[in-house]
């Protein structure tokens, strides 16, 4: 069932149209992330569903309500900030209790609220600390702690993890996936990273312009890009798409294709003179786990390939490249996906 | 010379401290002289060179408050001052939020124009303001004192407590307010506390600004209503210059806002740098 409706929802800053009419629902429990490369109006999408930002035409209801002219105050959201925004002269138990204290509840119960959420958060020992004696990832925690102590009808995160460094980053991110499975709270999580958005998502909103270009579910977006913007946007590294010239003609059969998507994974390596695609070796990273291995074509297209195996390739290596035909993207002149093999 | 060797660090150091001494005394000289003048006899006072040991005498002290009513300068001057300031701040603290935290495209140019009208001599608003004051029949009243030095100090209130207001991330301000802070609540629980400091010096700097004001006490009020500047300027009087009762006179006035100011110098500093330096 529908818990958020977001139609046709517009916001311009003087001349500029930086959302284009969004329509979306979000149901309830789900974890929803706003994902797409900087400018792209994902933030200002969170800042309008939160209320610091007026539209400039649509509607916003959520639980059945109109609330796209009430005040931020007023529609019961928690936001957790990227730079925390903590209250910086308010301990952590004032910081997480203020709401709750705005709003005249019992102490009892305020004590009971904060204390939980200190619990679940490992917050306990700090408590009646001021937020610059705590680190980045406590603050990070005491902000989450203030939206959960709110008990909202959304939680919405605007790229949380940005100022946190890469180990703490996974860690908060296992940590924000285990609290919306606790909590089973609805949550709009805003992030360019795409690794966050598959990992968290329930639900994925790819932004480019202001605009939707797709939403679905992680592994439907990567295995079904709408697009050949989404089909590169998710997935490290990114889909190769190439001119379908790069491919030999009997394997193209689809009707209009200029473009051929493939994924890192669904290429293999062979010895040179084999495979569809022959290729020199530019650059070979190994992560342990699995090899890159980055190519470019006699025509010009830049290839990266994934494998398991580790490789004693050296760049300037002459190969040839084996293709996974079941797993191809064809994409018309604009972009846009036309057929996939599946 | 050489100032980067050890010993050539310590001459750079003591011409350093010699300097900032002398400038110091040259700008507490003035006062210093007044101080001592105040206890002097008219005639010591006038002596050329001065005199600078004599028997001290309080004669003059009496005198001021024998001739003219101290205490009602005083309280004239506290009140206006206060009332000013306090009035100011309240006008002053919501325009300045609005410009800090929702700046539209004529922000800065509001700002410029109201910093332009303390640019404008006091004098050149004087003939409308005496004709206001008159008709309105507020002459020699403490009312027009203080919305003429609340008016006068508006600008520059507007402009202390905005670049204050702009040092706090506008994110705490929305985090207030989606933990459903209305306005007055985001105001008293979060910029108050945090502009505390630029609030007060703000209010420190207005006071001050006000109680030593004396061109327009000196043109708007007479007997009822003058403040210790009207009460210094008549000891200037068709009678002659009476030095050491005139300067006896202005210690007084003085010496109420000095003792302020030596107690709240930090809050001063603070303000006077804009929040610059933080």
């Amino acid at each position: 069932m529908t818990f958020l409706q977001l139609h046709g929802v517009e916001k311009q800053f003087g001349e500029v149209r930086t959302i284009k009419g969004i329509d979306l629902s979000i149901a309830r429990g789900q974890f929803t992330v706003f994902v797409g490369p900087s400018g792209c109006g994902k933030s200002t999408l969170l800042r309008l569903i939160a209320g610091l930002e007026t539209l400039s035409a649509g509607s916003i209801a959520l639980d059945g309500r109109d609330i796209t002219r009430l005040p931020s105050a007023q529609r019961d959201l928690a936001m957790v900030f990227q730079s925390y925004a903590l209250y910086p002269h308010m301990t952590v138990a004032e910081n997480m209790s203020f709401s709750l204290r705005l709003a005249k509840a019992d102490p009892a119960v305020i004590k009971k609220k904060v204390d939980r959420a200190a619990e679940i958060l490992n917050l306990g020992p700090y408590l009646q600390r001021l937020p610059r004696e705590m680190s980045g990832g406590q603050r990070q925690r005491v902000a989450i702690g203030r939206a959960i102590v709110r008990e909202p009808k959304i939680f919405l995160f605007d790229e949380p993890l940005s100022n946190l460094d890469a180990a703490l980053r996974g860690q908060t991110r296992v940590e924000i996936a285990k609290l919306h499975r606790e909590l089973g709270a609805t949550t709009i999580y805003v992030t360019h990273d795409q690794v966050e958005a598959m990992t968290l998502a329930d639900q994925v909103v790819v932004l480019r312009d202001g605009a939707i270009e797709q939403v679905g579910s992680p592994l439907t977006l990567y295995d079904s890009p709408a697009n050949r913007f989404v089909a590169q946007f998710i997935g490290t590294p990114q889909m190769n798409v190439v001119e379908r010239a790069e491919l030999p003609p009997a394997s193209v059969a689809v009707e209009g294709a200029a473009f051929v998507g493939i994924r890192p994974e669904d290429l293999r390596l062979t010895a040179a003179g084999q495979g569809q695609i022959a290729a020199q070796v530019e650059l070979v990273e190994a992560l342990g786990a699995e090899t890159l291995v980055y190519l470019h074509t006699p025509r010009g297209a830049q290839i990266v390939l994934r494998q398991n195996a580790r490789s004693t390739l050296v760049a300037g290596d002459t190969v040839g490249i084996d293709v996974e035909l079941g797993h191809l993207h064809w994409f018309d002149q604009g972009g846009r996906l036309i057929a996939a093999a599946h | 010379m050489d100032f980067t060797s050890p010993g050539g660090q310590r001459i750079a150091l003591a011409i350093r401290t010699a300097a900032a001494w002398l400038v110091a005394l040259l700008l507490f000289f003035p006062i210093l002289f007044m101080v001592v003048t105040s206890f002097k006899t008219e005639l010591q006072a006038i002596a050329v060179p001065s005199i600078w040991i004599f028997t001290p005498t309080l004669d003059n002290y009496a005198h001021v408050q024998e001739r003219s009513d101290y205490l009602l300068y005083a309280e004239n001057s506290f009140i206006t001052s206060v009332v000013s300031t306090i009035v100011g701040l309240l006008i002053a603290a919501p325009a300045a939020y609005s410009m800090a935290f929702f700046p539209g495209k004529r922000t800065k140019g509001i700002l410029m124009w109201m910093l332009s009208t303390k640019m404008m001599p006091a004098v050149g608003a004087l003939v409308p303001v005496y004709v206001l004051a008159q008709s309105a029949h507020l002459l020699d009243t403490r009312f027009v004192l203080i919305v003429v030095f609340m008016l006068s100090n508006l600008p520059l209130m507007v402009w202390m407590l905005y670049s204050h207001f702009k040092d706090i991330p506008p994110e705490i301000l929305e985090a207030a307010r989606m933990d459903g802070a209305t306005l007055a609540a985001e105001f008293r629980h979060v910029i108050l506390p945090l502009a505390m400091g630029g609030i007060a010096s703000t209010g420190l700097l207005c006071l001050v600004l006000a109680w030593n004001e004396a061109f327009w006490s000196l043109n708007l009020t007479a007997a009822n209503a003058g403040t210790l500047a009207a009460l210094i300027a008549s000891y200037s009087s068709p009678e002659g210059l009476f030095w050491s009762k005139l300067s006896a006179a202005s210690v007084l006035a003085v010496a109420p806002i000095v003792v302020f100011g030596w107690f709240s110098q930090k809050q001063l500093v603070q303000g006077l740098t804009f929040g610059a330096v933080k």
